[in-house]
């Protein structure tokens, strides 16, 4: 297998693996240091599975005992039988990796979780801050031993090198980015490529135990061989790629969003409509105060009530554009709170803005008779929205399509206008589209095929005026081939409407029988 | 004597509102500057005379409004179309492709399944200070829309000053507070210049036969561009059954 010299990488990221981080947080929830008190004798954390419990992790003195990670605990407990348990508690330990990773944000100005136990910090160009990269190592690990968390560390190029060196590497280790990293991490295991146990496994059978003996083949091999595995966690050139700085890696980078919430506990359970709306006006107030001091506009709002027999009703709001306007989300609420079951009563309200998006301040006007003058279009669309629901407050958007029908898309009707080519202006389209095309029995015919006089909805129709065909194919890249082309014309009978008709098919053309005439649209 | 519409109390009715006699018969559509607000459109379920009508109505309103002299934006605002379920099905939904090229990319289109649904939304609509104008589509005689709320939205488009045209399809003439009132059903089309075999500008025969301002009268409308009106037959022989009370 032979490599290309890789280009050498400008970004630095420090990968922080937290080796043990459900026996260090139990730990901590008991205030005992390594090694002191109940962490001196065994013990393991379990987990139930459907065969019994089951071990996920085991401190320094139970993993000398014989208790592993993955182990059932009964035979464990052969093995040691004064091993003492704790629940494991794989949530809270998703809690705090998220909040560890907003906070290892003062190394570097983004970081990204590792699930399940580390945390990725991008920290190209701030080493100078710390004195050299040596130095954030060694204050990151002074840190992290300040706070009795156990942990591995690495700066690398890439975040597949940094995560190998902290798994497998040596503490504190460094790739320089002059270093090459095929040729430095070639002596790691093979699992230090994030790669599934399956693979990993089907690997070792492979006799491939170190990163080196994957450069030793050729690459036509693996590719050949890992063909069907698209997911990078099953693919090792995929992961060796990443790791070599071939192929970029995106990383989801953690921020931290706060929701604006506010909340009031009532001093008697409200059971009556009217209690409930002037709190929830009174919240919605409070949620105006709120975000114009962050100068936020609510786009999404949550409502939920904790009733006092143990129930919570949640309400749940959009609105087209974002608002400050107490008096709008209140009244939006309102038609919603038509249903709400109290029971005994309620006896908290909370509401949150769990979306926001940015809103100027504004002045407001000076003028009483300019509060009169009617809503805005964003608060005619909510209220809209809110009675009739989504699907029936819509907007047309042209579509690429030669089919009359599916020329035109329905959207939400404040949504941004994509760029589309124009209509054709010499295509005639009529005003008004029917859903589904009518078949039209056609009575009387010109010898050229057109109708003379046809039926439709019980009225006969006399055709004086015509213009046609205009052909329209079907779209063979997407229908089946036994769809049948449409000449359409422009009709107007004796009356004076105008009617757009269609002829579904040619006489002999092999998709069916005599071809059948439609009424699709009319014309004012 | 000025034509009045029985909804209007006499002393809301100002001189300037009524047109002295030589004016009101000179008077057609497609010429005042600006027209009513509140307009009711008679037309069958079977073609799409009613709404393209009154899209003509409306552009011939947008053309005649005077520009805001310190606007730098040219007038982009959204319209409202509202159509009840029965609407729908039978005269069939808007076709972007086949509106006018000025109104197209601003429409805002409201499918109501009920008649008061379709009240509620046209109302919302005409309290919008942001929209151009309104059109609404209803079908047959609901109940829900009686007098009190063709009031209602008479007097919501006054106030918020929103151009608003109702398109009654199939519709019995009764109680109603709107400013005007035409029956309009489609008229054969003046043959096109170059293919005379083809349909030519749409047409319709208009008959205005409730108007608050001007008498009554019958013309022939084309929409050739801009609003045209010819007056097809004259005042004194105007078919009495057409004008009937209501």
């Amino acid at each position: 297998m032979s490599f290309m010299p890789t280009p050498p990488s400008s970004r630095r990221v420090l990968a922080i693996w937290c080796a043990r981080l459900s026996i260090d947080r139990w730990r901590l929830a008991h205030g005992l240091a390594e090694g002191e008190g109940a962490d001196a004798a065994p013990l393991a954390l379990i987990s139930e599975t459907a065969h019994g419990p089951r071990i996920t992790a085991a401190n320094a003195a139970g993993l000398a005992a014989g208790a592993q990670a993955g182990m059932m605990l009964a035979d464990a407990r052969t093995l040691c039988p004064q091993l003492a348990v704790a629940p494991a508690d794989p949530a809270g330990d998703l809690a705090f990796i998220e909040a560890l990773a907003v906070w290892a944000q003062r190394w570097g100005p983004w970081s990204a979780i590792d699930r399940p136990d580390g945390v990725i910090v991008d920290v190209t160009g701030v080493a100078h801050l710390f004195g050299g990269e040596a130095h954030l190592l060694a204050d990151a690990q002074a840190i992290f031993a300040r706070r009795r968390l156990s942990v591995r560390l690495a700066i690398a190029p890439t975040a597949g090198a940094a995560w190998a060196l902290a798994h497998h590497g040596p503490p504190r280790a460094l790739l320089h980015p002059e270093d090459d990293p095929a040729q430095r991490l070639a002596e790691l295991p093979i699992a230090a490529l994030r790669l599934d146990d399956d693979t990993i496994t089907l690997l070792r059978r492979l006799g491939l135990k170190r990163l080196g003996d994957l450069h030793g083949i050729h690459r036509d091999a693996l590719v050949r061989r890992f063909r069907n595995r698209r997911s990078a966690a099953a693919n090792p050139l995929i992961r060796m790629d990443q790791l070599l700085g071939r192929v970029p890696e995106p990383m989801l980078p953690v921020l931290a969003i706060e929701a604006p919430l506010v909340q009031r506990r009532l001093m008697e359970p409200i059971r009556h409509r009217e209690l409930l709306e002037r709190v929830v006006a009174d919240l919605a107030a409070d949620m105006v105060r709120l975000l114009e001091a962050k100068s936020l506009g609510a786009r999404r709002l949550e409502l939920g009530m904790w009733k006092v027999d143990g129930e919570v009703v949640g309400r749940r709001l959009e609105v087209a554009a974002p608002t400050r306007d107490a008096a709008h989300i209140a009244g939006l609420f309102g038609r919603k709170l038509e249903d709400v079951d109290a029971g005994f009563g309620i006896e908290l309200v909370r509401l949150r803005a769990s979306w926001t998006e940015p809103l100027a301040l504004a002045q407001r006007d000076f003028e009483a008779a300019a509060e009169n003058h009617g809503t805005s279009l964003a608060a005619c669309i909510d209220r809209l929205t809110v009675r009739l629901g989504a699907d029936a407050v819509r907007r047309p958007v042209p579509r690429a399509s030669h089919l009359p029908e599916r020329a035109q898309t329905w959207e939400e009707p404040l949504g941004p206008e994509k760029t589309a080519q124009t209509e054709f202006e010499f295509h005639a389209r009529p005003l008004k589209l029917l859903d589904r095309p009518e078949p039209i029995g056609v009575i009387y015919q010109t010898p050229d095929g057109l109708p003379r006089t046809f039926r439709w909805r019980d009225a006969s129709h006399e055709v004086v005026r015509v213009e046609g065909p205009e052909r329209i194919a079907p779209e063979w890249w997407r229908e089946r081939s036994t769809t049948r082309l449409r000449d359409y014309y422009r009709i107007e009978d004796q009356e004076g409407r105008r009617y757009w008709v269609y002829r579904n098919g040619l006489a002999g053309d092999g998709r069916g029988g005599m071809p059948e005439w439609f009424l699709q649209g009319m014309w004012g | 004597m000025p034509i009045t519409n029985v909804a209007d109390r006499p002393e809301l009715i100002s001189g300037a509102d009524v047109l002295s006699p030589s004016r009101a018969n000179e008077w057609q559509p497609g010429v005042s500057a600006i027209g009513p607000i509140h307009t009711e459109i008679f037309a069958r379920a079977d073609d799409a005379a009613g709404a393209a009508v009154s899209l003509a109505f409306a552009m011939d309103h947008l053309q005649a409004a005077t520009p805001d002299p310190l606007a730098d934006t040219p007038d982009e605002r959204p319209w409202l179309w509202v159509q009840d379920r029965e609407a729908l099905r039978r005269t069939g939904r808007p076709y972007r492709a086949g509106l006018p090229r000025r109104l197209r990319h601003r429409l805002v289109h409201v499918a109501a399944r009920t008649t008061e649904d379709a009240l509620f939304a046209l109302e919302e609509g005409l309290r919008c200070r942001e929209l151009a104008f309104v059109i609404g589509e209803i079908t047959g005689n609901p109940r829900a829309l009686d007098m009190t709320a063709s009031r209602r939205l008479g007097l919501a488009a006054e106030r918020h000053g929103v151009p608003f045209w109702l398109v009654r399809l199939d519709f019995r003439r009764d109680l109603s507070s709107a400013r005007q009132r035409w029956d309009v059903r489609a008229a054969p089309s003046p043959p096109p210049r170059w293919n005379p075999e083809a349909p030519g500008v749409p047409s319709w025969q208009a008959e205005l036969f409730r108007a608050r301002r001007h008498p009554p009268g019958r013309w022939t409308l084309r929409d050739d561009g801009a609003l045209a009106a010819e007056r097809g037959v004259s005042l004194d022989t105007l078919d009495l059954q057409h004008t009937l009370p209501c």
